[in-house]
């Protein structure tokens, strides 16, 4: 149901059946290594490119996902996924694998939470039972498109990020009562913002009024207060967004207490590792809240979350041709059924 | 919209916030780690020249050709290695300079590319990088060879 004038409310709470979450070498070195389900030694998973080794990534967190969910393939109705590479073929490639209805999407780095909102809403609505949805990105594929080869020894300023390597699945189904699961409960479409922000070294400067436009919309239309949720998740905003994005909710009269408001960026590595400001990418919203948030949420550290990932909607060819930078994010209301 | 002109109000107040939480790039630091490893990747340069000119057949003017070959050579080692990256990441400039930094821009271009083949993916994309720095140099030691020429042919020199 429409909700205010750009939120969704999910009155019959579908359900995140079971996860899967994949990840590279860099991640296993990481803050949040228990919580993934498959981590890879090597950047190249086997294959003969970064492009494909991606689509792995994406394939093999389907898999996983369908089997903790103990079914088939032919049971899911449809596949909402994407990423960031050229024509978001990491993601037509893997469905072409799993041979499942498929809408590609594309958000950048916002797709995760994009492809969940709509999973959750075709869901709600009965427009299928069972629905796949997920992003993917991996770090040298990306930055081959986006920025430097590899090893060219250009130095990063202290504003740049990390690209996570990995993908995040999560199977989406029909409330069934008496399962103690997550389910969604909301979501809020976020509008394009863009501030003018040009340095593509500088993602979380240029994305988190983004994320601030989205978290005020959402608490406007529920007519909710931060209170509400246990926990504020950004997607990959980094330290320079994050506490830019804090300033920016401060200064509009939505005030949180001491750690409810976290970023995926920032909890997924450790302090030691060299990422800058934090990570990014397409799989790291989605990696950080399939793998862990929602592990946490089983445990029952937290009851109710918000997460609200961001995209920064640039490409190589529009910063070269000094357009700023566009920015969107999207969020999504996650509670545990009791 | 990337003038500055041309931003609005709203753009314009939010880029001074952002600037606050926005970590600025520790440039003293940074001239002084590229001094010293530029320096230091100099000074082999030079033990390189020497070695050449003692053992073989060199003389200082013609010992350049050697020289940068080989540390082409060792530059193209250490990015195959994976090194040269993360030295340019702490030395910056220091590293991207000299001779060395244009072989890693060079060869980091053709691994890179190694996946779409020989023709397409490295001869096409080899000198992305490097492409412009051999262009604009070129042309400025035309230029320069240009006003030379004629300051002589004036007879200013």
């Amino acid at each position: 149901m429409l909700k205010g004038q750009q939120s969704w409310v999910f009155a019959n709470r579908p359900m995140i059946v079971s996860t899967g979450v994949t990840g590279g070498p860099f991640e296993a070195n990481g803050n949040l290594a228990n919580d993934f389900d498959l981590l890879y030694e090597d950047l190249w998973l086997e294959q003969d490119s970064y492009e494909k080794a991606q689509r792995v990534l994406l394939e093999d967190a389907i898999d996983i996902t369908l089997k903790k969910a103990n079914m088939q393939k032919e049971q899911i109705d449809f596949l909402f996924t994407g990423d960031l590479i050229n024509q978001i073929t990491p993601s037509s490639f893997a469905a072409r694998t799993a041979q499942i209805p498929y809408f590609g999407l594309f958000g950048a780095c916002s797709t995760s939470m994009e492809g969940l909102a709509l999973a959750s809403f075709v869901v709600n609505y009965h427009g299928a039972k069972n629905v796949l949805t997920g992003a993917s990105s991996h770090n040298a594929a990306t930055e081959k498109q986006f920025r430097y080869p590899t090893e060219y020894g250009g130095q990063k300023p202290p504003t740049a990020q990390w690209t996570v390597t990995g993908a995040g699945v999560a199977l989406v189904r029909e409330n069934q009562a008496g399962q103690r699961l997550p389910v969604i409960t909301s979501a809020t479409i976020g509008k394009v913002v863009d501030m003018g922000l040009t340095d593509p070294f500088n993602m979380g400067g240029a994305m988190a009024p983004a994320a601030a436009d989205t978290i005020k919309a959402h608490f406007r239309d529920l007519a909710l207060d931060p209170s509400y949720y246990d926990l504020i998740v950004t997607g990959d905003l980094g330290r320079v967004g994050h506490d830019t994005a804090s300033e920016l909710l401060k200064k509009s009269g939505i005030t949180m207490q001491h750690g409810q408001f976290q970023d995926c960026g920032l909890l997924i590595y450790k302090d030691d590792q060299p990422v800058q400001a934090g990570a990014s990418g397409a799989g790291c919203s989605a990696t950080v809240l399939y793998g862990h948030l929602l592990n946490q949420m089983k445990q029952g550290h937290y009851k109710r979350i918000l997460l609200v990932a961001t995209g920064a909607l640039l490409s190589p060819l529009s910063f070269q041709q000094k357009e700023s930078i566009p920015c969107i994010a999207h969020a999504v209301a996650i509670e545990m059924n009791d | 919209m990337a003038n500055k002109q041309n931003m609005t109000h709203e753009q314009q107040q939010y880029q001074q916030l952002q600037q606050k939480h926005e970590k600025k790039r520790p440039v003293l630091k940074n001239c002084i780690k590229a001094f010293f490893i530029g320096g230091l990747i100099c000074t082999v340069g030079q033990a390189i020249s020497y070695f050449y000119i003692y053992f073989f057949n060199f003389t200082e003017q013609s010992v350049g050709n050697p020289t940068v070959a080989t540390m082409v050579f060792l530059s193209m080692l250490l990015t195959g290695f994976g090194v040269y990256d993360r030295l340019g990441q702490f030395a910056g400039a220091g590293s991207a300079v000299p001779v060395t930094g244009f072989g890693n821009a060079v060869i980091s271009a053709a691994i890179e590319h190694r996946t779409e083949g020989f023709v397409l993916g490295v001869g096409g994309n080899m000198f992305k990088l490097a492409g412009s720095v051999l262009l604009f140099g070129v042309f400025a030691a035309f230029v320069v060879a240009l006003i030379k020429t004629l300051l002589v042919i004036w007879g200013v020199l």
